[in-house]
């Protein structure tokens, strides 16, 4: 309760986030916790629908309102529980301390207002500056990811996905947050374009300082640019740890199935496949483990009982009865 | 950007002069002899086929469609059968009359149908909503000429607010206008609350969200403006059925327009008054569907670019 | 003269429907409430322009000059017109002709539009081209003028004004349905069938009319409220269904000059084709609502 004075540091408590669809309720996001502490970057992991993106938009409070249902626990960033700010506090946190860059570049820029402009829009409000002073700000963020100043005055449309990305990446960095929410910011982009854009977030993170919660579904985007992973599955996380510990000593079955690895000969000796089968459906969630029907070492004690998060060793924890088992 | 203008212009010509010879073989197979009308029962075959030859109504269709193109390259839409009036010189009076209408009524349509669709979409599904929602649609279902009559009843006869028929200043168009535009009203709500439902739940207005503006910023400076431009097209075409809608309410009104002066055309067989009226009409659309174009480019950077030619990037 | 579009809905079962069939649309139709009074005031008005001459005290045509003008009352329930004909039998034998000619000429419409639209999108090229050089020019201006103009060489009469608004009113489906036939054309499971030698009109029957039936469906539900408004505006300026048929339009046509001393005569017909009108929207709009994918669950 302490260290969330430290700049861009994050506690999140006990998340729950329901939306409504079709008339049933979807359990997006089950009772999720993570802390990052100031200046390192999380990798949160899983495949599409785990909740991650939610999670994401639950900090910056953007759900969208006529499908949520229900949003509890504790999002604490600066001492105070974001989810409990009103809407004007909100409004300085979002883009001012707290950024997100978005997963789409081709869609997430407005068609009708230059590049320029949409930089130049938060640094006025954040920062007060005026429209010569904003410009000026604008141009130079625009400079810093690699585009040329001549282009602040241009469209979107005339803007590659790439570059968009890039402008996206400046729009957020603009005002100099202390935590950076970046969702899937390269999964729409061609493989080349990837690690250029990886690279500059990477860059522009360690300059500043900023705090970063990269979401991904790829290990290896994860391996070049966290210090910290969580894997999320859905809806929950199934394990967590430092970058570490989770990529040589991967536990939860899930995991080992993401990493299609063969673990230590001192474990269990059973060779893993990919992971077969699809996540559970949202509406209808399994009593006991949530990975029980995929999962090739599931028992009837999982199926039954639903497992907390127990921690291993220093900072890596599984949700896993398997673990017991072992050391 | 004048290229493609003189280019949509000179695009116009042909279809006009499809349209002026669509109507004239319409006009020529319309049964009844306008003849007969123009001088009554109590004629002389002497005296009907004086005038048939003097109105040039006994050449075969051929001859009467060459002199009638020809004429048309000279701008003499001809003379009035029944009057015998200069037909284009008669247009030019009534056209500013139907124009006016037209195009106020359309600008009615967007000054209160715009708010009204915002209004709405910001209380999706909530009371007001689903309160304007039936009501657009009943005024929607509403007959213009009976709306026409009822406004006459209400504030002309029975409370004398506006007069019922006629022109002379600009109370004479209150009425007419309510009565033709209200469909209108209720179309441009219904699009505009549709388009705005749309892109509010778009990602850039995710994005500006994101950064920390506030609602009223995001709705008024990044969902609205895109949220409108399909309305610019659509508010295009409602100018058509405007000047179509004109017809019936300058009748209503006894409002010398074009549309009235077209019907008793028609009735009367008079054949270059309903001939150079439709001309008139499409060509006052077919500069609307322009305008409405134009301003769209202006408007939509993605689209300006097309016509602008290219400055390299 | 009788339509049969409402009578082929079943009362299927929600659970095994499929989107975007009969079944499944009647039973979203079905929850709406609106939709379904509008339903059924087009069905009761209709069945009743039919044998209401059966049992109402006055015909439609019976005229009394001693008792000209009324305003409703427990006799005359609506009022009687200038002619002392009694207005409820009028209105409730007009509204067949409301009703019917909306249906038919868009059907007219729709079915005309279909097969243009299907000529063009599948032949491509010059054929093309022409059609949509000839669609162009039709909609060069406001669909009523053509069907006044179309309505003034036809002459006046039920089936003429229904030829004259089909016409008219076609060159929305046509555009409609050739866009879709380009865009089914170029997707690859016609490609895949026409590779295994499917012949061109099972093509046309099995795989393009499916796809390119639910959005012309959407705009006819829609555009029989429009044609049922121009309808009566046709009569109301003298062409179409004449005097002394008691078609709505023209009824108010004939009632126009009694404004200032009998208003009821103007407001009443009127009143009906709102009435009638809306209850097309609501149904279209629920028609819509069901099979518009954007709003599916």
């Amino acid at each position: 309760m302490n260290n969330t004075d430290k700049k861009g540091h994050l506690s999140v408590r006990d998340l729950v986030v329901e939306y409504r669809a079709g008339g049933e309720t979807v359990q997006a996001v089950n009772h999720i916790s993570f802390e990052i502490p100031g200046g390192r970057s999380l990798g949160l992991v899983g495949e599409t629908g785990a909740g991650k993106t939610t999670t994401a938009k639950s900090i910056m409070r953007i759900l969208p309102d006529h499908a949520t249902q229900k949003v509890e626990g504790v999002i604490e960033y600066d001492g105070k529980d974001i989810l409990t700010l009103s809407e004007t506090e909100m409004q300085s946190v979002r883009g001012g301390k707290i950024s997100m860059i978005f997963q789409d570049p081709m869609t997430a820029l407005n068609p009708v207002k230059t590049v320029g402009d949409q930089i130049a829009e938060g640094l006025k409000v954040h920062q007060g500056l005026d429209k010569a002073q904003a410009r000026i700000k604008a141009i130079e963020m625009l400079n810093t990811v690699g585009i040329s100043e001549d282009r602040a005055d241009e469209y979107p449309h005339q803007f590659s996905g790439g570059m968009k990305q890039r402008v996206v990446i400046a729009i957020a960095l603009a005002c100099n947050p202390e935590l950076i929410i970046a969702d899937e910011p390269t999964t729409a982009l061609d493989v080349t374009i990837q690690a250029q854009v990886l690279e500059l977030i990477k860059k522009l993170q360690e300059e500043r300082g900023t705090s970063m919660i990269l979401i991904t579904h790829d290990l290896g985007v994860v391996a070049q640019i966290c210090d910290d992973v969580a894997i999320v599955y859905a809806g929950e996380i199934v394990e967590k740890g430092t970058l570490e510990e989770i990529y040589d000593h991967p536990m939860h079955p899930y995991t080992e199935g993401l990493f299609g690895a063969i673990p230590e000969l001192s474990k269990n000796v059973r060779r893993l496949s990919p992971v077969p089968g699809l996540p559970p459906d949202p509406t209808n969630l399994p009593e006991g483990c949530y990975f029980a029907p995929r999962c090739p070492y599931a028992t009837d004690e999982c199926r039954a009982k639903h497992y907390e998060l127990e921690r291993i060793t220093g900072s890596h924890y599984v949700r896993c009865i398997k673990q017991e088992q072992e050391g | 950007m004048w290229k493609y203008i003189g280019k949509r212009l000179l695009q116009m010509i042909p279809i006009l002069v499809v349209v002026a010879i669509l109507i004239f073989t319409l006009m020529y197979f319309v049964p009844g002899d306008p003849i007969q009308i123009l001088l009554g029962d109590s004629a002389t075959p002497v005296q009907i086929e004086e005038s048939r030859a003097r109105l040039g109504l006994d050449q075969p269709y051929i001859v009467r469609l060459k002199n009638f193109v020809v004429d048309l390259c000279h701008l003499d839409f001809g003379e009035s059968y029944m009057t015998g009036t200069n037909v284009g010189r008669e247009l030019v009076t009534r056209f500013p009359n139907t124009l006016i209408l037209a195009v106020f009524c359309v600008a009615v349509s967007l000054v209160f149908g715009i708010p009204i669709g915002i209004h709405c979409a910001l209380k999706a599904d909530k009371l007001p909503d689903r309160v304007w929602l039936f009501v657009t649609m009943l005024c929607s279902s509403m007959p213009s000429f009976w709306l026409a009559l009822m406004l006459v009843l209400l504030f002309a006869l029975h409370l004398g607010w506006f007069p019922s028929n006629g022109i002379g200043g600009w109370k004479y168009f209150v009425l007419p206008i309510m009565a033709n535009s209200i469909g209108s009203v209720a179309g441009i709500a219904r699009q505009t609350r549709s388009s705005m439902l749309e892109t509010i739940r778009s990602d850039f207005v995710t994005t500006a969200r994101a950064k920390g503006l506030s609602e009223k910023a995001v709705i008024i400076r990044h969902a609205l403006p895109n949220a409108l431009i399909p309305i610019i097209t659509i508010a295009g075409g409602h100018f058509g059925f405007m000047l179509g809608g004109t017809t019936v309410i300058e009748s209503v009104f006894s409002i010398p327009g074009i549309g009235n002066y077209m019907l008793t055309g028609i009735n009367n067989r008079d054949y270059p008054v309903v001939q150079g009226g439709i001309i008139y009409i499409a060509f006052a659309f077919a500069i609307m569907m322009l305008i409405t174009d134009l301003v769209y480019a202006f408007v939509d950077p993605r689209i300006k670019a097309q016509y602008v030619s290219g400055k390299k990037k | 003269m009788m339509e049969n579009k409402k009578t082929d809905k079943k009362a299927g079962k929600v659970k095994s429907s499929k989107p975007g069939s009969l079944p499944y649309v009647w039973s979203r139709v079905r929850r709406r409430p609106l939709a379904m009074t509008g339903l059924i005031f087009i069905l009761v008005i209709f069945i009743l322009s039919f044998i209401s001459p059966l049992f109402l005290k006055y015909g439609w045509e019976t005229i009394d000059m001693k008792v000209r003008y009324q305003t409703p009352s427990l006799t005359h329930l609506l009022g009687t017109d200038e002619l002392g004909r009694d207005e409820l039998a009028r209105i409730l034998y007009g509204a067949k002709y409301t009703i019917s000619i909306g249906f038919i000429s868009t059907g007219v419409s729709a079915i005309l539009g279909i097969i243009i639209g299907a000529v063009a999108g599948y032949s491509g090229g010059k054929t093309d081209n022409f059609i949509m050089r000839c669609l162009d020019v039709f909609q060069a201006f406001p669909g009523i003028l053509l069907a006044i103009a179309i309505s003034a060489v036809l002459g006046p009469g039920f089936t003429k004004v229904i030829i004259a608004m089909g016409i008219s009113g076609m060159a929305n489906y046509a555009r409609m349905m050739r866009a879709n036939i380009l865009s089914i054309r170029s997707s690859e499971y016609v490609e895949a069938a026409t590779s295994i030698n499917c012949s061109t009109g099972r093509i046309i029957l099995r795989h393009i009319i499916p796809n390119a039936i639910s959005p012309l469906i959407v705009q006819m539900a829609m555009g029989i409220a429009s044609a049922g408004l121009q309808a009566s505006a046709l009569s109301f300026l003298g062409f179409g269904v004449q005097a002394p048929t008691p078609e709505w339009g023209s009824m108010l046509s004939s009632a126009r000059s009694f404004i200032r001393d009998y208003p009821h005569m103007c407001i009443i017909p009127g009143v009906f084709i709102m009435l009638t009108v809306l209850s097309f929207n609501l149904v279209g709009d629920a028609i819509r609502d069901a099979l518009d994918p954007k709003l599916r669950d």
